[in-house]
């Protein structure tokens, strides 16, 4: 996946501490570690902003390893299920976590530890597949959606192109590598030989701020909440230097917040850089270049160099004319293979065709820049996680037994209706540590019923009066 | 109300526990306190105190006890 050894005396990674470990020491350490697995499986990689996950990673993309990646702090519960069906051969996970788990440590390094776990019958790999990460895995979903090598290297090279990365780039992380976007980053910048500052603070923490500065971070990505925070901390006012570029995904930013941004960045020489992405498609299909962000504020811009944008009307034909409606579907090399919903599904080929309903419904204008303005599909995003709404209806009803429950809403809020007033604490505590996001997503409401219509379907409009 | 309660009132508020629960914390150590939550503890301060935090300080307050010293620079005694 990457050749490292070009790029050897050059800063891979930094750590928290300023430790600095070149593409030679990197390239080494991710060797020493894939020598502990001996033949191509699944493992699961248990992730951080930390060199330890990184070596693993790189091992695993390197010598057709098969990881699937999770985040460090991954409920039990549902690591136990994915385990269950999957039937990893190793874990990868920090050391200190590593007890309570069964299987034997057969290799340490890098505050990392290789556990071996007794698979008798682990499932078939598909040739191809080169990684799997989760959809909304937060909500118990045991769904997963499948990479390979060729869409991992197709939407590499098309984001270094977009934005035009070189070995002098230095990101400073901000999202979990767990996450698409996270490793795109990652994939990006080891893919051009640039360096990447490991950072397991958030922009909330003094501590993000000093090794910023110190490191003389160049980038950052960061979900709408990001920039919310941003905002909060009067982040215009900061002098930082050595920034160059923000890059925006993982939901719509609200238009007065990308002005904001877009004016910020052409006022100080940045570039500020809104995209569009799913798991699905790796991780990006479009960009709105920095000299149109202003121009064109609210909008997510074009397909990505080697991608093509469609939009299709409610028979599935091809919409023409600027300013219609329509169903976003995206076609190109980084359209992944498929989802994984069992282990036999990890033996599964190409599925998708190259070929990507979004499920997200868009415009386009005059120019032919897309603007997202709705989704077919009933999920939200959460401080950039995927959240099904269905789905999240289903966890309560199996947690509450007997609960009539309707779940709607907005981006960063979601609105549970339930009618046992009781309930709400325990429902909003409940989510809270499901999906791990922060409790203050979940507005949980006690109504007098739920509505439905004379089929037993809820109607979510009737509840739109307590959430809009 | 006096200043003590009222800044342990917005912990209350913003992280849904107990005041026995408030003192001793940190960023972090509870799941609700998360950059995320963090907010809603700066949005609660503000609005509880009628200051303006400056970025400077909301990035400082990592604890229960650090925020308290933070405050005395709003002319905030406890």
């Amino acid at each position: 996946m990457w050749n490292l050894s070009t790029y050897k005396d050059h800063t891979a990674l930094v750590d928290e501490k300023g430790e600095v470990w070149t593409y030679a020491r990197l390239a080494q350490a991710a060797g020493e570690l894939a020598e502990h697995v001996p033949q191509r499986c699944l493992v699961f990689s248990l992730c951080s902003n930390s060199p330890g996950s990184v070596v693993g990673y790189v091992a695993f993309l390197n010598h057709r390893i098969v990881p699937l990646m999770l985040d460090r702090h991954v409920e039990r519960a549902l690591l136990d299920s994915f385990t269950e069906t999957y039937r990893p051969c190793y874990l990868w996970l920090p050391q200190e976590d590593s007890t309570g788990f069964r299987g034997e440590p057969v290799y340490s390094a890098h505050g990392y530890t290789l556990l071996k776990r007794t698979e008798e019958r682990p499932f078939p790999l598909y040739d191809e597949l080169a990684l799997l990460l989760t959809t909304s895995g937060s909500t118990g979903s045991p769904k997963l959606v499948r990479q390979s090598y060729e869409n991992i290297a197709a939407n590499t090279r098309s984001i270094v192109e977009y934005l035009e990365l070189d070995v002098t780039e230095r990101a400073i992380t901000t999202l979990p590598m767990n996450y698409t976007y996270g490793l795109s980053i990652i994939n990006t910048h080891l893919h051009v030989g640039a360096s990447l500052i490991l950072c397991p603070y958030t922009v909330m923490q003094r501590e993000f701020w000093d090794l910023f500065a110190e490191q003389h971070a160049t980038s950052f990505g960061g979900v709408p909440y990001t920039y919310e925070m941003l905002d909060k901390l009067r982040f215009f006012q900061r002098k930082l230097p050595s920034l160059r570029t923000l890059t925006q995904a993982g939901g719509k930013l609200l238009p007065q917040m990308h002005k904001k941004f877009a004016e910020y960045a052409r006022r100080e020489g940045k570039r500020f850089i809104v995209m569009y992405g799913q798991s699905e498609a790796t991780a990006r299909m479009a960009w709105l270049p920095a000299d149109k962000a202003l121009e064109k504020c609210g909008s997510m811009g074009i397909a990505i160099p080697g991608g093509r944008f469609h939009l299709l009307d409610e028979n599935g034909l091809e919409i023409q004319t600027p300013h219609t409606v329509g169903e976003l579907l995206y076609e190109g090399k980084n359209v992944t293979l498929g989802y994984a919903q069992c282990g036999d599904d990890l033996g599964r080929g190409d599925e998708f065709g190259g070929r990507l309903l979004t499920g997200d419904m868009a415009t386009f204008d005059e120019d032919g820049f897309y603007t997202i303005v709705g989704r077919k599909k009933r999920f939200l995003k959460i401080f950039g996680n995927r959240v099904g709404l269905d789905e999240t209806e289903r966890l309560l009803k199996a947690h509450f037994p007997g609960l009539e429950c309707a779940c709607a809403g907005k981006d960063d809020a979601m609105h549970v209706f339930i009618t046992e007033k009781d309930a709400c604490a325990a429902v909003k505590e409940f989510l809270a540590e499901k999906t791990r996001l922060n409790s203050t997503a979940f507005h949980v409401l006690a109504v007098e019923e739920i509505p439905k219509n004379d089929a037993g379907k809820i109607q979510y409009a009737a509840l739109e009066q307590y959430h809009d | 109300m006096t200043n003590e309660e009222k800044y342990t009132k917005a912990f209350m508020q913003a992280f849904d526990i107990d005041a026995e629960n408030v003192r001793t914390l940190e960023f972090q150590a509870i799941p609700a306190w998360d950059s995320v939550g963090h907010m809603g503890l700066v949005a609660a301060l503000e609005e509880a105190f009628d200051i303006m935090l400056e970025p400077d300080d909301i990035v400082d307050m990592s604890s229960f006890a650090r925020g308290k010293e933070l405050l005395a620079k709003y002319g905030i005694t406890f």
